[in-house]
């Protein structure tokens, strides 16, 4: 059983105890232990049920590679799955739950599956549920989603809050172990500013456990003194609980600091993104202890040797009474020393070496009374829930039991594989190091920046380094360089001398016992976390698949959540074996941020409820909102589509909105149009290129409807252009249309015309403007007193600055509903008092606002069309008879030339016509015109579409536009448009304006 | 004519860990026109007292001050009340150069981030190197902020002015709060 001793455990506080629960029974820790520790000391071995076969598993790492310890974490808005046990710190109310089992972690039905393990080989749901098809659907997935995932997704929104933060660095070291802080102190003696980030909550990393000496200091006493000397150095920021997630171009690094994962009580941000810049980076991550592939390694009790030591030195815990060490390394066993230190029983060490005389090591065990059998290895692994023995055998043979040792924890060390995934993430290349069986960064093929420099440097273990000498050296080695290349001169220091006990050479395992039959290797994990086994890789081997790459996706090697940090190297190595090939040659797959993975929330940052958007507001936004505004999104801003009353439907407000502007008064918020100024000696040169019609005979004082096309001669927006004066012109865009036409403008001008004087400057919030519609417009301009609003002082499509009601205005007299109608732009800051100005003196006509919906319904009774309704990006002004608006006398204009090519003076281009149902209902929107015959598909042909329709409250019918095959040489026509749910709906083919033809009305 | 109103109505939060407050109105005139050309640098003077600033600088004199924006833009702070007057001058003070001088002053909302913690609330939106040193008064700088377009620049040790879009507002003030919030002290520029 795994229990607390009562030594060790330097990183507890056992004076501080901590209450958690798991699966709802309540355990008891430390502060300082992690949920995994505190799991062990509370003989919690069995932690999950694995993906595929709902097998038993236990912890088997102490770190950020732990590939079974996943659990459910918290309640209700702070619940979160797939959190790791190994890397969450213990805090006093911790609640979790063990994932993927049914309906108990200690009975789950699923776990029937391993008894169908060999129904469920590799690819096994490309083979089996590719037929018959339908079943997919219906069967398969359902039930595979039943049995399959790991934890629940959260059923309520997220409680917490998050942030980025953006910092800058000459010198970024990641990692805060030995390697990293003898590189951040070399960095930072040279001036540099350097960041150096932890991932866990302390610094040092592996050394304090491994021990050895640093400049004749224990090494944590050595560590302890670089972290005070860094603290006091105002150049350097450090950052624990802060992983390094990934290393992008240009030098930038997402660090993934979590702020109060371990303190839920504290208040501000849960997790903080940091978005840095560095000149030069340092990856001093570290390296990760692999499994060795026996059979049974996956169950409860088998674990790392590192984990195995780190659980006791740092948090007092023993794996079990009786463990049995296997290894094909010298490393593995200071787990055997650290137990026997700590007075627990090592009942063997299994060595798969076989070499002529004992190393340091072995001698050392000996000599401590422990048994070593080198050229051996373990057959298979006894116990269902947790470890019972272990079968012993001769690693060179097939796995035939030469003894078997009783015991309930098994440390395995299958050598050591550095972390290069900060270093690969940016395209730094690997070799392969075949005395240390590793790939390790190829320095000569580091990532490149701008200048193709180098801007990523590995040290220590991370560089494949494993010795403390060779990583205190390189570390102090690799701070240098990258001040260096930052720009600095680092200082001419002596670099510390690091020891430790030599070691033998290691010998590549990548199967135990070599020989193993098929049985063994079928029960020989290499990727805990999606239920991979040996057989499964040489399996897809044999199918074919040669690619690391493809054989990832067959087997799903690597792809769970862990990325295959324990699993990818064993793996490859079996895919090289099965291949026949080395393994250089099969290479690795590849290494993509995040590191581990990290939250979601944490990308979004304050990203979330009020501010998840940037929502445009005009001057008068809080009037509408008190006023019943059911909004409408348009771009960024929101407007109001109508204003509902007490009681009222939103179709009833705008059959109401519609019928009062045509009768008494409506006003509107058009603030959100766009306004460009354009001015210069060539504005008016660039206006008739910028626009389809004639701007440039445009008189000073007066208006004109303008349209625009991009290059490929599609319209893309109109509004109405004013002169302001022989050089100023104002246009008004669209409201979506504003930024993108200023951008337009822009970009013609800057890379097109850049020899033409003219300057454009967006001043659309500059005002806000007032639509004053309605017969009775004129009289409430009257009443609020001022300038001469009369029809000959201010004709149809002229403008004029003054004042009204005291306000400095420009007054537009425009209409787009065919009303007559003013359109008055005060500045904003003045906005909100015109606009209640206008209400309280427009109470005797009638006035009432209206919103965008029947500004719509206005329009299209006469025939105007929409930017985004009539047109989709495909359309061009021809297509909706707006002829009348492209200049024939101009040489060129945006669109020109590409509206002359073959497709767009197609007679056959669908046109615009007005459509009239004959039973007086409205049309659906974007109904398709069926005609005779079915086309290349056998679909039926279409003949036309519907771009617009709207119940007409002032006809009191359905009207709607569309765009028909000869569509304006079939006037009076029916054609048919099938609707949903089997209807189909029937309408006559008219002219497109609907309501006042002559346009009397705009003209009083 | 009624007296103008800034975007928010002078909002102010001081419940985090920076005072966040919507800044009182400034008058702010955009010229587009060569800013290195002798005529524009000598318009701008005339009316201003100020020397025309470089690149990702401001220059102030009296209740003047130009903000660079671009090679071809600059942003003239003044006191509200004087825009016209100010407008007008330039305008004439250009004479036949080819400069476009617009009044900016209600397009925009402006906000002040106070405190010994202002740069770390600023670099929680801001991409932009806010380590002290690094930006000091005096400096200019366009950005975004969040999501969406800014100017910012520090008027004193501690404080921040903001100048963003009218129309947002209201999300840049909630914005600032939000990394204001108590709690979410970096220290990183201690």
């Amino acid at each position: 059983m795994s229990a607390r001793i009562g030594t060790n455990g330097r990183l507890l506080n056992r004076d501080r105890a901590v209450t958690f629960s798991f699966n709802g029974r309540e355990m008891r820790g430390f502060e300082g232990d992690t949920l995994a520790s505190a799991l062990l000391a509370n003989d919690q071995m069995l932690v999950g049920r694995s993906f595929k076969y709902h097998r038993p598993r236990g912890i088997v790492a102490s770190g950020a590679e732990e590939p079974n310890g996943l659990v459910n974490m918290g309640e209700g808005n702070r619940f979160e799955p797939n959190q790791r046990v190994t890397t969450t710190e213990l805090f006093d109310g911790l609640t979790a739950r063990s994932q993927n089992h049914w309906p108990s972690l200690e009975f789950d039905v699923g776990a029937i599956n391993t008894k169908l393990a060999r129904f469920l080989p590799a690819g096994f749901y490309y083979k089996m549920f590719i037929h018959p098809r339908p079943l997919w659907k219906h069967v398969y997935e359902p039930f595979i989603r039943q049995s399959a995932g790991l934890g629940q997704a959260p059923k309520e929104a997220d409680a917490d809050t998050y942030e980025h933060f953006y910092a800058f660095c000459d010198v970024l070291v990641v990692g805060g172990g030995i390697a990293g802080l003898l590189a951040a102190r070399a960095a930072a003696q040279s001036g540099a500013k350097v960041i150096v980030m932890e991932q866990t909550p302390h610094w040092g990393g592996r050394a304090p456990v491994d021990g050895g000496t640093v400049s004749g200091s224990p090494v944590d006493e050595f560590v302890e003194q670089i972290v005070s000397e860094l603290d006091a150095m105002p150049n350097v920021t450090m950052r624990t609980r802060t992983m390094g997630a990934g290393v992008y171009d240009h030098g930038y690094v997402l660090g993934y600091e979590q702020l109060r994962d371990n303190a839920p009580e504290k208040p501000g941000p849960r997790h903080r993104l940091w978005r840095i810049r560095a000149a030069q980076i340092v990856t001093a991550t570290g390296a990760i202890e692999r499994p060795l592939s026996f059979a049974g390694n996956d169950i409860p009790g088998v674990m790392l040797a590192s984990a195995v030591r780190d659980y006791l030195v740092n948090f007092g815990v023993s794996a079990g009474d009786r463990t049995v060490v296997v290894t094909n390394n010298d490393d593995a066993y200071l787990t055997a020393f650290a137990l026997n230190h700590a007075g627990l029983q090592v009942s063997a060490i299994l060595d798969a070496r076989s070499i002529d005389s004992d190393s340091p090591a072995m001698q050392q065990a000996r000599g401590l009374g422990i048994r070593v059998l080198t050229g051996h290895g373990i057959s298979t692994v006894k116990g269902g829930k947790r470890v019972s023995a272990v079968e012993v055998c001769r690693q060179d043979g097939n796995g035939s039991v030469t003894e078997e040792i009783a015991c309930d924890a098994v440390a395995m060390s299958g050598g050591w594989s550095p972390v290069v995934h900060l270093w690969s993430h940016c395209g730094g290349k690997l070799t392969w190091d075949s005395d240390q069986a590793m790939f390790r960064p190829d320095v000569d093929k580091a990532p490149t920046g701008a200048t193709g420099a180098p801007f990523v440097k590995a040290a220590g273990s991370a560089n494949g380094l494993m010795s403390l000498a060779e990583t205190v050296s390189d570390a102090d080695a690799a701070g240098k360089a990258a001040a260096r290349a930052a720009g600095f001169t680092p200082k001419r220091t002596k670099a510390p001398v690091g020891e430790s006990a030599d070691e033998a050479p290691m010998q590549p395992v990548w199967l135990m016992p070599a020989q193993a039959d098929y049985h063994h290797r079928a029960k020989a994990w290499l990727d805990y976390q999606n239920d991979v086994k040996v057989s499964d890789v040489q399996l897809a081997a044999q199918e074919g698949f040669e690619s690391v790459e493809h054989t990832k996706r067959y087997t799903t090697l690597g792809m769970a959540t862990d990325q295959g940090k324990l699993s990818n190297i064993n793996g490859l190595a079996t895919l090289a074996g099965a291949l026949d090939a080395d393994i250089p040659q099969v290479g690795t797959t590849t290494f993509r941020p995040p590191y581990t993975p990290i939250s979601m929330a944490s990308v979004a940052g304050e990203a979330r409820g009020d501010v998840f958007q940037p929502i445009r507001r005009t001057p008068m936004h809080q009037w509408h909102e008190a006023n019943g505004a059911h909004w409408e999104p348009v771009g960024q801003w929101r407007r109001p589509y109508a204003y509902l009353r007490e009681g009222e439907t939103v179709s009833a407000a705008v059959n109401r909105e519609v019928l009062n502007t045509r009768r008494n008064l409506g006003l509107l918020d058009a603030s959100t149009l766009g306004k460009i100024i354009v001015k210069g000696p060539d504005a008016a040169k660039f206006m008739d290129m910028m626009y389809t019609n004639m701007m440039s005979t445009l008189k000073p004082g007066k208006c004109r409807y303008g349209l625009m096309c991009s290059e490929n001669g599609f319209l893309i927006d109109d509004g109405v252009v004013a002169r302001i004066d022989e050089d100023t012109f104002l246009c008004h865009t669209t409201t979506g249309g504003a930024d993108s036409i200023h951008q337009h403008m822009e970009e013609w001008l800057q890379t097109e015309w850049w020899d033409w004087n003219v300057w454009v400057a967006n001043v659309t919030e500059q005002y806000g403007q007032v639509a004053v519609v309605g017969p009775n417009a004129r009289k409430v301009l009257e009443t609020l007193g001022g300038m001469d609003v009369s029809r000959d002082a201010l004709g149809f499509m002229e403008w004029k600055d003054g004042q009204i009601g005291g306000f400095a205005c420009r007054v537009y007299r425009i209409s787009f509903s065919g009303e007559l109608s003013y359109e008055i732009a005060v500045d904003a800051g003045q906005a909100r008092a015109f606009w209640d100005a206008l209400m309280t003196a427009g109470e005797a006509f009638g006035a009432m606002p209206y919103g965008t919906e029947c500004l719509h319904v206005l329009r299209a009774e006469k025939g105007f069309i929409m930017i985004g309704d009539e047109t989709d990006g495909t359309v061009i002004p021809q297509d909706l008879g707006l002829n009348w608006a492209i200049s024939k006398k101009k040489e060129d204009f945006l669109g020109k030339r590409a509206q002359e090519r073959s497709h767009m003076t197609d007679p056959k281009r669908w046109k615009l016509v007005g459509l009239e149902t004959l039973s007086g209902g409205v049309l659906p929107d974007g109904a398709y015109a069926t005609g005779e015959g079915v086309n290349a598909n056998g679909q039926r042909n279409v003949i036309g579409r519907v771009t617009s329709t709207y119940y007409s409250a002032t006809l009191e019918r359905g009207i709607a536009m569309g765009l028909v095959l000869d569509g304006p040489d079939r006037m009076g026509e029916v054609i048919e448009f099938p609707g949903t749910q089997g209807a189909t709906f029937k309408a006559r083919i008219v002219g497109p304006v609907f309501y006042d033809k002559e346009g009397e009305k705009q003209n009083v | 004519m009624s007296e103008p109103i800034t975007a928010l109505g002078g909002a102010v939060s001081q419940n985090g860990i920076a005072k966040v407050a919507e800044a009182a109105r400034e008058g702010m005139i955009t010229l587009r026109g060569d800013v290195t050309s002798a005529a524009v640098k000598k318009a701008l003077k005339s009316v201003t007292g100020a020397a025309m600033p470089g690149a990702g600088q401001m220059a102030t004199s009296g209740s003047y001050t130009l903000c660079w924006m671009s090679p071809d833009e600059v942003l003239v702070l003044c006191p509200a009340d004087t825009v016209g007057d100010t407008l007008t001058a330039l305008q004439n003070a250009a004479g036949t150069a080819h400069v476009l001088v617009v009044n900016v002053t209600d397009a925009r909302a402006s906000f002040t981030v106070a405190g010994p913690l202002a740069r770390e609330v600023m670099a929680k939106l801001c991409p932009v190197d806010l380590a002290p040193g690094a930006f000091e008064p005096g400096m200019f700088r366009r950005t975004r902020l969040a999501q969406v377009a800014a100017a910012v620049w520090m008027p004193e040790a501690e404080r921040f002015r903001i100048v963003c879009f009218r129309s947002q507002a209201r999300y840049v003030f909630d914005v600032l709060c939000v990394a204001a919030q108590e709690g979410s002290a970096v220290g990183a520029f201690n």
